[in-house]
């Protein structure tokens, strides 16, 4: 696939601390993303992923610091973002996944992505009506209609089974084979040692190590991360 | 109960007889109510749309003065328009005092707040719900409305139709300003009111049971839509 030559990578946050209704969420937080395999966020729920997610694709804008992407603005139409609870319209499957490209080719291009995720049997079907595996099947594909840069996944397994779990993440590795940048936030230590490149771990709200997934998973650096690697709850 | 089966064989008596002047009363009743709730929702959608995403300085004081306008009494407002419009009235001009516009004009004014105070809570509700999700796919201000205004059609149809209700069972205003002219502004209500201060319930109340009759048929068609709707497009 053609590029064109501006690129929302490296993705660098610098400081980037974020407030909401007088309680901070993220602080001084300093992360670099680089092309390549799949960054993993790590960390136990409430952590500030969801947020670190969304101040990336451009949902949010950070209370301080700064993010920069490339050499280009940080915003939805280079990147793509799969929430955990994805909302369907209520509109066919196709006609969900269609919605978010531009172009008169729209129908054509969600069928074709519908294939890929599997989904192409049931394309007329209320959106709605789908199983949660189905559901993020069909949000995967939506995103990926956005020519994404960088896909952010927000946990998108946390209420899944093993099957689906598994199909999402069949899915997931063929978009980064795609030449997509993958980060995905997730609890589930299993499912990161199977995607993961590198790990970035956050704790209440900062971030405690970023280093490629092997160092992380065989010598965390902080008591915390090697905490959650024995499955202790974190207080 | 005698005069409650009387009225009603008279009413099928009335509805099978074909009596002209029973249909041109039936005509003008439904062009009445049914241009202003045309008008009404014209008008009103966009400015629910408006109130329910709109962020601006007096929007709370609105939205409670359309809540409020919802129970406006019609006898005021027919009064209301009837001043404005009479030969001395600032609208005098246009002579169009006791004809089926001014009707038109004083449900409107009925009707309006209606379809604005309810679609405006249908939307802010589907908003909140699609907000992060539209915004992530790139869709903008304009393009959001239009998903809100169609994904929410089934919930507005239901806001139109308790607008029908409201200016079919009307007689306090229409009187006002149409003044029951027979065979030019007496409708359905103005004739029930008529026959009833002339003493004839049976007659009054076999006039109400076809207006029932119609506002029936008018939601039960819609309701029929709404399901073939909704199996098509699965909301």
């Amino acid at each position: 696939m053609m590029r064109a030559p501006t690129t929302s990578l490296p993705l660098v946050l610098d400081r980037v601390g974020f407030s909401a209704g007088g309680v901070e969420i993220l602080h001084d937080l300093s992360l670099r993303i680089e092309p390549g395999a799949p960054t993993i966020i790590l960390g136990p729920n409430g952590a500030g992923k969801s947020v670190l997610l969304r101040l990336c694709h451009g949902l949010l804008s950070p209370s301080g610091g700064s993010i920069s992407a490339g050499n280009v603005a940080v915003s939805t139409e280079r990147t793509a973002l799969v929430f955990q609870r994805p909302v369907m319209l209520r509109r066919s499957v196709l006609a969900n996944v269609a919605y978010g490209i531009v172009g008169k080719h729209a129908r054509g291009r969600a069928s074709a992505l519908l294939e890929r995720v599997g989904l192409s049997h049931l394309a007329r079907r209320p959106a709605r009506k789908l199983s949660g595996g189905e559901q993020q099947r069909v949000a995967l594909a939506r995103a990926w209609g956005r020519n994404p840069e960088i896909l952010f996944l927000d946990e998108p397994t946390a209420s899944l089974d093993p099957a689906a779990t598994r199909a999402v993440e069949d899915i997931v590795g063929e978009i980064a084979a795609q030449g997509v940048k993958i980060v995905m936030a997730t609890h589930d230590l299993g499912q990161a040692r199977r995607l993961a490149g590198d790990v970035a771990f956050l704790h209440k709200g900062r971030l405690l190590e970023h280093t490629p997934a092997a160092t992380f998973f065989d010598a965390p650096r902080t008591p915390q991360a090697a905490a959650f690697l024995r499955g202790e709850l974190l207080t | 109960m005698h005069d409650l089966s009387h009225a009603f064989s008279l009413a099928l008596q009335l509805a099978a007889s074909g009596d002209p002047g029973l249909w041109q009363i039936v005509g003008l009743s439904l062009q009445v109510t049914l241009s202003a709730v045309a008008i009404s929702t014209l008008l009103g959608l966009p400015v629910g749309a408006l109130l329910a995403l709109g962020r601006f300085p007096g929007r709370n004081a609105l939205i409670v003065i359309f809540n409020a306008a919802m129970g406006l009494p019609p006898v005021v407002v027919g009064l209301v328009v009837y001043l404005l419009l009479s030969r001395s009235g600032p609208l005098g001009e246009f002579g169009i005092l006791f004809t089926p516009k001014a009707m038109v004009i004083a449900q409107s004014i009925l009707v309006f707040p209606i379809v604005t105070a309810l679609s405006r809570q249908v939307i802010e509700d589907l908003w909140a719900e699609y907000s992060e999700q539209l915004r992530s796919l790139g869709s903008n201000a304009a393009k959001s409305i239009g998903t809100l205004l169609w994904d929410g059609r089934f919930s507005l149809v239901t806001v139109v139709l308790a607008g029908f209700g409201r200016a079919a069972a009307e007689v306090g205003a229409i009187i006002i300003v149409g003044g029951n002219i027979d065979g030019f502004t007496r409708t359905m209500t103005t004739a029930i009111a008529l026959e009833t201060s002339k003493g004839d319930l049976a007659l009054a109340l076999g006039l109400g049971f076809v207006l029932l009759m119609i506002v029936v048929l008018v939601n039960g068609a819609a309701w029929i839509a709404r399901r073939a709707g909704e199996r098509l497009a699965g909301a």
